[in-house]
């Protein structure tokens, strides 16, 4: 009787134990290494933190980086991080005061993080922002002060297998009918006429914006007719079975290999793919993402990364950090950082001149002066309208909601 | 250097401990009190010093996250809190808004299908294989190591993998299935939100079960040989000598298993990330998913750590109501 007792403790003992170990699980993700530390090391030594992990870009940054380290009489130590965990990584820096001396965002990040007061005014540095694309300047400014400087940027657009179009004798779609009738026309022998991302993250949210931009619909309140209309053309394609299911889980990765397969006649995606898809072969074409009408504007996203100088508490090294921020985004490196990463510069004249002697990027080039910032109007607010809006598309494409209600339910939370 | 403070320690309470009794003999009027109270507070010293490690252990690796996520539940957590270390305490707005938000309910059934689902599997496939491998046939061994498999490999890997087996188009489970007469069209086994959920189970039964059938199987070979020959000439075989006597003398392993697998199920996060991301349209999402985008996506840890809260007091239920039952059929 007495040992079965003692058992019995003894399990509930290991049972509830095994219970409480439960949240430590999640909260120990919260912890974590902090290897890289900005303050340490002698003054001349900057740290530059990015998320350019591979190559080619990895190199072709750091070429860069040392270039302007050198013109700074600086030393450098760079810290690559992987893009998904950059943004916790500094908020941890934030909290131990290790932020790095020159830090890269991704320019829908930088007004959550400037926000918080970890990024330094760059005005009090003399950069100046004479030249570029007011959509530019916008995403990098959080009330007012400049807290960003980005030298190239990126949107999406239509691409398109020359090959498969020329067989089906499909010219590329310049508007939504036109779009629908091409990829149900294209879909065909288990192929897809359209590739996308509608995925659940903010990745599906950028790959929504030009059409529910363009139709009108607007982030401060996605429930409207507008942008019931651009959820409509999505569902329509989704039906017809012109784009895939499986899209609700790609990311633009998975539809780029899906478009390098020949499994999708076209794909909404960006310039990072050409270095991809020139490897594989596929003889593809570049337009703009077809507008909702003839002629009608198409309003794209802003894309790409913007370069900040955190508050670490040594204005010296600021200084420095901030000479290195002039100097990656002059003219010439704007030009060189355009054409090795098939990005476009940020500064409109430049842009003008790149798009004029490289065909291939021409087509983004002319996007460069209406490309519209995601935080231009709701700043630090806007995670959770990018929230909002992939929860409507997805409750629309396979949740079984019709897209008025979709945008309703999730404009409402 | 602590090796040699363990062995002074341990000399020392063994020397107590040796003195004890010899103090117990002698008569009290021989002023032998503070001697004796004196060798029982040394005593007592070194029974605490055992501890010391133990304790400092637990407080800092279980006591501390804990008591830490707890008060989290209660703090409003931003991005600026990162910076400022300002998190105010907020009373019980997290839980109301945690409580309250259209994707609690869906969660929280979420969790139970999953969690029963994936348990219900994982045991009764993993019980099958413990008792399949009690026999002995040629490669016995072999299998039963490369059963391990699944808890082998990366999980991220793994995910991977399945990713592309439940691939609509392309996958090699629709492939397969198109070769049988009566399947019609392909199902969309990831992004759907009908199949979504299922399929998620499916990939995690076939995770757990080497843990079920490993452990269970280590409980069979406690039971002696004896019995099942004892049984055998009473006309138990089979499946009455399951019933009968494999079944009752299992309890205890059966007990553990199904305990901590309820508890490392409802946690699930990683293969649940990995296949669906919680999507299509929420149809996967978690309480345990539900509370990492909280915390890790969307930077609000004071939300994030009451749903980890819910999940610690579900785990805790979990864990009192099974035992209690448990108890209960064990007494009688």
């Amino acid at each position: 009787m007495c040992p079965m007792a003692r058992r019995r403790v003894l399990k509930t003992t290991l049972a509830a134990s095994a219970a409480l170990l439960l949240p430590l699980t999640l909260a120990a993700c919260g912890g974590g290494s902090d290897e890289a530390s900005g303050t340490g090391g002698d003054a001349g030594t900057l740290t530059i933190q990015d998320y350019y992990n591979d190559d080619p870009g990895k190199t072709v940054w750091e070429g860069v980086y040392n270039a302007c380290a050198e013109a700074a009489g600086v030393e450098i130590d760079v810290v690559h991080v992987p893009g998904s965990d950059l943004i916790s990584k500094v908020l941890q820096q934030a909290q131990s005061k290790t932020m790095p001396d020159v830090l890269m965002l991704d320019n829908p990040d930088l007004q959550q993080i400037a926000a918080s007061g970890a990024l330094a005014d760059l005005e009090q540095f003399d950069v100046s922002t004479d030249g570029y694309a007011e959509g530019i300047v916008q995403a990098s400014t959080y009330d007012g002060k400049l807290y960003g400087l980005q030298p190239i940027t990126n949107s999406i657009a239509l691409f398109y297998n020359k090959q498969l179009l020329a067989d089906a004798g499909i010219q590329p779609p310049t508007t939504w009918d036109e779009l629908k009738t091409a990829s149900a026309a294209l879909t065909k022998d288990g192929k897809y006429g359209l590739a996308l991302s509608a995925i659940n993250t903010y990745e599906g949210t950028w790959q929504f914006l030009p059409f529910f931009w363009s139709a009108g619909g607007d982030e401060k309140d996605i429930n409207t007719p507008e942008a019931a209309q651009a959820l409509q053309l999505w569902v329509d394609m989704f039906q017809a079975g012109s784009i895939s299911q499986s899209a609700v889980n790609w990311t633009q990765a998975d539809v780029n290999d899906q478009f390098k397969a020949g499994n999708a006649a076209m794909m909404v995606n960006g310039p990072w793919q050409f270095p991809s898809l020139a490897e594989s072969g596929v003889d593809y074409g570049v337009v703009p993402i077809p507008a909702p009408t003839a002629g009608a504007p198409t309003v794209s996203p802003l894309g790409g990364e913007t370069w900040t100088v955190p508050e670490t508490g040594n204005p010296d090294k600021q200084a420095k950090a901030a000479e290195i921020i002039k100097c990656i985004n002059s003219d010439d490196n704007q030009l060189l950082l355009a054409e090795e990463n098939n990005t476009v510069p940020t500064k409109t004249a430049i842009a003008e001149q790149y798009g004029a002697t490289n065909p291939a990027v021409k087509g983004f080039a002319d996007l460069v002066p209406d490309l519209r910032a995601r935080t231009g109007e709701l700043g630090e607010e806007w995670p959770a309208a990018a929230t909002k809006i992939y929860t409507a598309v997805q409750e629309a494409l396979v949740g079984g909601k019709s897209p008025e209600q979709a945008l309703a339910d999730a404009q409402n939370g | 250097m602590s090796t040699r403070a363990d062995a002074g320690t341990l000399a020392s309470a063994s020397d107590a401990a040796a003195r004890q009794p010899r103090d117990g003999v002698q008569p009290p009027s021989r002023g032998g009190r503070p001697a004796r109270s004196s060798a029982r507070t040394k005593a007592r010293i070194a029974e605490l010093a055992f501890l010391v490690p133990a304790l400092v252990y637990l407080v800092l690796f279980f006591g501390y996250p804990v008591v830490k996520n707890l008060l989290m539940g209660f703090q409003e957590y931003t991005t600026k809190t990162f910076f400022t270390g300002e998190a105010p305490f907020v009373g019980l707005d997290n839980y109301t808004a945690v409580l309250g938000s259209s994707l609690f309910d869906k969660a929280l059934l979420n969790t139970v299908l999953f969690t029963a689902g994936s348990i219900l599997g994982q045991f009764v496939i993993g019980l099958a294989i413990a008792v399949f491998f009690r026999r002995s046939f040629p490669l016995n061994n072999v299998l039963r190591a490369l059963l391990l498999l699944p808890w082998l490999v990366p999980l991220i890997a793994s995910a991977a993998v399945w990713r592309w087996i439940l691939d609509t188009d392309y996958g090699a489970l629709n492939r397969a299935l198109q070769l049988l007469p009566f399947i019609d069209g392909n199902p969309a086994w990831l992004t759907s939100t009908s199949l979504a959920l299922i399929a998620v189970i499916g990939v995690n039964i076939w995770l757990g079960i080497p843990f079920n059938a490993t452990i269970l199987y280590g409980g069979l070979q406690e039971i002696p040989e004896e019995l099942y020959e004892a049984g055998a000439l009473d006309g138990a075989t089979g499946w009455r000598a399951f019933r009968h006597i494999t079944w009752p003398l299992l309890r205890p392993v059966v007990t553990v298993v199904l305990v901590l697998g309820v508890v490392y199920t409802l946690k699930v996060l990683d293969i649940i990330l990995g296949l669906t991301n919680g999507g299509p349209a929420n149809s996967t999402q978690t309480i345990a998913t539900l509370s990492y985008v909280r915390s890790f996506k969307e930077f609000d840890f004071g939300q994030g750590a009451a749903l980890g809260n819910v999940l610690v007091l579900l785990s805790l239920l979990f864990a009192v109501v099974y035992l209690r039952l448990n108890r209960k059929a064990v007494d009688e």
